[in-house]
């Protein structure tokens, strides 16, 4: 009885979560487009799907993916080393970004973009070669950036010095920077933060940041995702200035 | 019959592709749990469980986005983009104005994938229970959508304009810095962490659908060169909107008072409990 209750709770907010968008593509195909759904059987057996996939994905983050961040936080916290807790958060930002499907998808635009502009040479080689440089360059920009999030909520620094000091070197390097990357560049930092890294991440964040005396886990334990996202801005920048 | 084969062989294969995804994580996390801390988790078995619904529910989201709205989007972005072309008078070059149901399409889209996007309910989650309920999820959830929706939006018109993209993104910084300065302490580190949770799973596909599209049928635009950015756009707006959305709440919960803005209580750290 308390099982259905709690299935029924999380599909109903499943449903709520998705109704803008249902309304917003009714909307534009039926009112402005005037055209018929294709295959609406279709579309409502994937409606369906998206709506068990959300109610079970919202439940594995509270029973999971929350809990084994805020473990694995507390478990560092009493071990003490600081070290072996930035090497973890080296290794996970790195091994969550280097397989991002979204990731790879605009790696290989860009290695489009870079032979259009004759920046490499037309050839599929170069152009994997291009593709797989700019992925390993985010891949690890985001593991250091993981590095410097943890590092920062350790030693209570405040947030805005480190975010607002990008956005200047971001702003420096978007002056010298070839055109055809800043664009690459600037969407790069938007994918690289995946839907299964995110809860892992915030959870360790807020779970360091209530383990360690004096932090708090509001002012100090979010933010690290703001350094995965600005990093491979610099990053990729960068490498646009030396390849 | 043969629907359902398909149907079960497509969401196998989803199944096998988000494993693939999330094997390195999972290596990670035993590695250091077994190399490292040498302990296991506390509830190991309700860890393990929830992983498998994470996949599990990650793979039939996916599946069924795939099947029911990314084609719609997909395609609707396309007429839409070919629509205003249309009306477009010959010769007359490119008017911004030809486009306003591109951008009402953009802001509509942007606000109603973002409200569905699985990282930020996870944040705005957590967000509700570290605050002690002083943060709304539902709110901050509202507060990111517009902000991605406004993004989205002049993102599209600068597609239509051509206007150089590092422009309205070192505006937006200086914007963000400016509210960075006038905002409360407790709110700065979610808001900047909402930028990246923005762009994910469900947003991306469409929003890049409809720049690669806006970019294609303008006259004068490469889709390669202009269709990027957009995502750009949609990941520093949040920052503002919910950076505004905290200001706001603030300026209306201490205006009646007319005093000084008390001190709230220290939050719970309900976290710690065994």
């Amino acid at each position: 009885m308390n099982i259905l209750t709690l299935v029924w709770r999380r599909a109903s907010d499943a449903v709520r979560d998705l109704a803008p968008i249902i309304a917003v593509i009714a909307f534009f195909q039926i009112v402005v487009l005037q055209q018929p759904f294709p295959n609406l059987a279709d579309v409502l057996v994937g409606l369906i799907c998206v709506i068990a996939g959300l109610t079970l994905f919202i439940q594995g983050l509270e029973s999971g993916l929350f809990p084994l961040g805020e473990a694995i936080a507390q478990a560092f916290a009493r071990k003490g080393s600081t070290t072996a807790l930035l090497v973890f958060a080296f290794c996970l930002g790195f091994g969550t970004t280097v397989a991002e499907p979204a990731l790879i998808a605009i790696a290989g635009k860009a290695a489009e973009v870079a032979a259009e502009a004759g920046v490499i040479a037309p050839e599929a080689a170069a152009q994997e070669a291009y593709a797989f440089n700019l992925r390993m360059v985010v891949a690890l920009s985001v593991g250091v950036a993981i590095v410097l999030g943890v590092l920062r909520i350790v030693m209570g620094w405040p947030i805005h010095r480190f975010i607002i000091g990008g956005y200047v070197i971001v702003t420096a390097l978007t002056a010298f920077a070839p055109d055809e990357i800043i664009g690459v560049a600037y969407d790069a930092g938007g994918v690289a933060t995946s839907t299964i890294t995110v809860p892992l991440v915030t959870a360790l964040g807020v779970g360091l940041a209530n383990a360690i005396r004096g932090r708090n886990p509001m002012t100090d334990g979010f933010g690290l995702i703001a350094f995965a996202v600005l990093n491979p801005m610099i990053f990729v920048l960068t490498f646009g200035l030396v390849a | 019959m043969n629907a359902a084969a398909d149907f079960a062989m497509g969401f196998l294969g989803t199944v096998a592709d988000t494993v693939v995804d999330v094997a390195p994580i999972v290596a990670i996390l035993v590695t250091f749990q077994v190399v490292v801390l040498r302990q296991r988790p506390p509830n190991l078995a309700g860890i393990v469980t929830g992983f498998v619904c994470v996949l599990l529910g990650l793979a039939l989201f996916l599946i069924g986005l795939e099947q029911a709205l990314f084609p719609i989007g997909e395609t609707m972005a396309r007429q839409l983009t070919e629509a205003s072309v249309g009306d477009a008078s010959p010769g007359a070059g490119v008017d911004w104005r030809d486009y306003a149901l591109v951008y009402a399409f953009a802001a509509a889209i942007g606000f109603a994938t973002t409200v569905a996007e699985p990282p930020l309910i996870a944040v705005a989650l957590k967000a509700e229970q570290v605050s002690g309920g002083s943060v709304n999820a539902w709110g901050l959830r509202i507060a990111v959508a517009i902000g991605v929706s406004a993004g989205v939006s002049l993102g599209c018109f600068r597609i239509v304009t051509g206007t150089p993209l590092p422009w309205y993104i070192i505006a937006a910084y200086v914007v963000v810095i400016v509210q960075t300065f006038r905002a409360s302490k407790t709110i700065i580190p979610l808001a900047y962490d909402c930028g990246g949770v923005t762009t994910s799973t469900v947003t991306v596909p469409v929003v890049a659908a409809l720049g690669l599209g806006l970019a294609a049928s303008v006259p004068g635009r490469s889709p390669l060169i202009d269709g990027f950015g957009l995502i750009a756009f949609a990941s520093v707006f949040p920052i503002m909107s919910v950076l505004g959305y905290a200001m706001v709440a603030n300026w209306v919960r201490d205006r009646p008072i007319m005093r000084r803005r008390q001190r709230r209580p220290r939050m719970p750290k309900e976290d710690l409990k065994p």
